[in-house]
């Protein structure tokens, strides 16, 4: 009997479920064309990169040229330059930014007072909050070679202080990293800082029973606790390794021809050739080249969390 | 008891002279992030010929408004700015928040049979994308909206990360016996939607809503590549074309000397207005910011939970 109503129940139930379903197509169907028309023909435009695009033409009555754009690509010099651009700045970004915010972080959770921690923690993060327009103008602001303080400031010291450093290769890998720095660190460590404050005081009282130092208890508790994020976030980064930071190489350089070597990566060259170049043709074939390159580390980190912590994988 | 903690947690606390190192050290970093923007603020109030005789400089001469009075006065184009970039950030983010909320609730339902392959649908476009040019052809020849008010609105509509975030969002903090419950009192799915999931879901919306308008009120990428149109320039653009004109005329002193060069130098404000015009940029953020902090701070990190 009761099994009877339960089962009756059941049937009563999936029948509700189905009914509603439609409800449930038609939240989703605003996405869905989204996706289809903003995310997927566009994937069907990578043919693009096979043709030689005539824009009168249109996709679909332009010739087919093969390979020819990518040959183009990597005949030259450029390929190599902007994928290595791209790829040895966000190793440099990755390890820089998160040595500066572990170090922060663990300085900010060890404060006496909690409020100055809170303070500097606000101000940390709002760079974070500023585009690459307005990082562009600040920098500037140093940078100019008329009006900029570097300049000013080296006139003081006697020297000319003429130098355009929109033309010096020299700093501006360091400067880069700098910029980066400048920008992201802040976010990184209240990261950081979420996940010390998340650790328990058991684990501290016990080491201070035991005499340990706040030395110790950082590299005994607080790191180790750390390693893990830290960790999966890591190898997570690699997979966006092939994606250069457009507004920090196009912006904050002002697009300045002469220091391309050092600041082209392969988003600001996908920009330029068809911007500027017109060649819609190569810029989708170096398009390609990115997300084909990029889609393939992002399976290969994936199946190396997988392997190490199949929690952290995405999927 | 209580005593005994009390002497512990006494304990864990830091030197007061390793507290004094830590507090200078992370003074200092403060100052590397507010010392730039200073140097922006204090330059769009010196005066001109400050501007000529000491360059930027943290010590002008002579102080002056002037920077924001001509801004007010002749500043149509950033009116016109201002309320472009208003109306996409709010109308862009409701827009965002609405669809990018019911599709998370379809891809939560554990017994919609069709939310996997959603889930998927939506997922992979994170992992692939036909990149730069066939969004901007599709966008330029085939949709025709650049140079458009939907330019901003459409192309940004949905954040495939953002929304997988929702999904886990409403899966961890809305308890599946509660849609039970709900469906077997005969409440559809709109219902549901509306009087129980946005409700109990305000602060991940609230999140979500404010990251989407920080990036919007941001962009300046859209602007650069699809507007021409002066009326729909957004702020952003606006600020990166005037820098990038006054660049290309000190790069190219040959040009600044022509008719055609003294003419655009006329039309391009002065160092103190540019100055002024980004901190005007930059303030709604600030202000806002500390605000709504603790939303941000949670986005930040729920970003880390498992997708």
């Amino acid at each position: 009997m009761l099994q009877t109503r339960a089962n009756v129940r059941l049937k009563k139930r999936k029948k509700i479920f189905q009914k509603e379903d439609a409800a449930l197509y038609l939240m989703a169907l605003p996405t869905l064309i989204y996706l289809l028309i903003f995310c997927y023909v566009p994937m069907g435009g990578l043919v693009m990169a096979f043709q030689d695009l005539n824009i009168t033409k249109g996709i679909f009555r332009s010739p087919y040229v093969g390979l020819k754009n990518f040959e183009f690509l990597f005949r030259t010099t450029d390929a190599w330059v902007i994928t290595r651009n791209t790829v040895c700045y966000n190793l440099i970004f990755i390890v820089v930014n998160l040595i500066i915010s572990i170090s922060l972080a663990l300085m900010l959770s060890s404060l006496r007072s909690g409020g100055y921690a809170k303070t500097m923690q606000t101000i940390y993060m709002m760079p974070y909050f500023l585009s690459y327009a307005v990082v562009a103008i600040v920098a500037n602001a140093f940078l100019d070679r008329d009006n900029g303080l570097v300049n000013s400031i080296l006139r003081l010291m006697g020297e000319p202080g003429k130098t355009n450093w929109y033309h010096q290769l020299r700093i501006w890998p360091p400067l880069s990293v700098f910029v980066n720095a400048w920008k992201n660190v802040g976010y990184q460590t209240v990261l950081y800082l979420a996940v010390i404050s998340g650790i328990s005081v058991d684990y501290y009282e016990a080491a201070v029973l035991d005499g340990a130092t706040k030395f110790q208890q950082a590299c005994y508790i607080t790191l180790p606790h750390l390693r893990y994020i830290v960790g999966i976030s890591l190898i997570l980064s690699m997979s966006s390794i092939f994606r250069g930071d457009f507004g920090l190489f196009y912006n904050v350089p002002m697009n300045s021809g002469k220091i391309y070597p050092v600041t082209d990566v392969i988003d600001t060259y996908i920009y330029r050739s068809l911007t500027y170049l017109n060649n819609v043709g190569m810029s989708t074939a170096a398009g390609l080249y990115q997300s084909v390159v990029g889609f393939v580390l992002v399976l290969v980190v994936n199946k190396i969390v997988n392997r190490i912590d199949p929690d952290s994988a995405m999927f | 008891m209580a005593k005994e903690v009390k002497r512990v947690n006494k304990l864990t606390l830091l030197s007061k002279g390793w507290n004094a190192v830590f507090v200078i050290i992370l003074f200092f970093m403060a100052l590397l992030v507010v010392i730039p923007m200073l140097l922006i603020l204090i330059v769009s109030l010196s005066s001109e010929i400050s501007i000529a005789d000491y360059g930027y400089t943290f010590f002008p001469s002579e102080w002056t408004l002037d920077g924001y009075r001509y801004l007010f006065k002749t500043g149509d184009q950033l009116a016109d700015s201002y309320l472009v970039t208003i109306f996409y950030s709010i109308t862009g983010t409701l827009m965002s928040l609405t669809v990018m909320t019911m599709f998370a609730y379809v891809i939560a339902q554990k017994k919609f049979k069709h939310s996997r392959l959603f889930t998927w649908l939506l997922f992979f476009t994170m992992l692939f994308s036909g990149g730069l040019v066939p969004i901007y052809i599709l966008n330029v020849r085939y949709l025709h909206i650049n140079n458009s008010i939907w330019i901003f609105l459409l192309p940004s509509l949905v954040n495939a990360y953002y929304t997988v975030i929702l999904r886990t969002f409403i899966r961890t903090t809305i308890p599946d016996t509660l849609f039970e419950a709900a469906r077997i009192d005969g409440a559809g799915h709109f219902r549901i939607f509306v009087s129980i999931v946005l409700p109990l879901f305000k602060t991940g919306i609230a999140t979500v809503g404010l990251f989407n308008m920080v990036s919007r009120w941001n962009d300046w990428f859209t602007g650069m590549l699809y507007i021409q149109n002066p009326k729909l320039v957004p702020l952003q653009t606006l600020l990166t074309k005037l820098q990038n004109t006054i660049d290309f005329l000190k790069q190219n002193a040959a040009i600044a000397g022509t008719p055609d060069g003294i003419a655009l130098l006329r039309t391009l404000p002065d160092e103190n207005m540019r100055m002024a015009c980004t901190i005007i940029v930059i303030l709604p953020i600030l202000f806002a910011y500390p605000f709504f902090q603790r939303y941000f701070v949670q986005g930040l990190t729920m970003g880390s939970i498992k997708g």
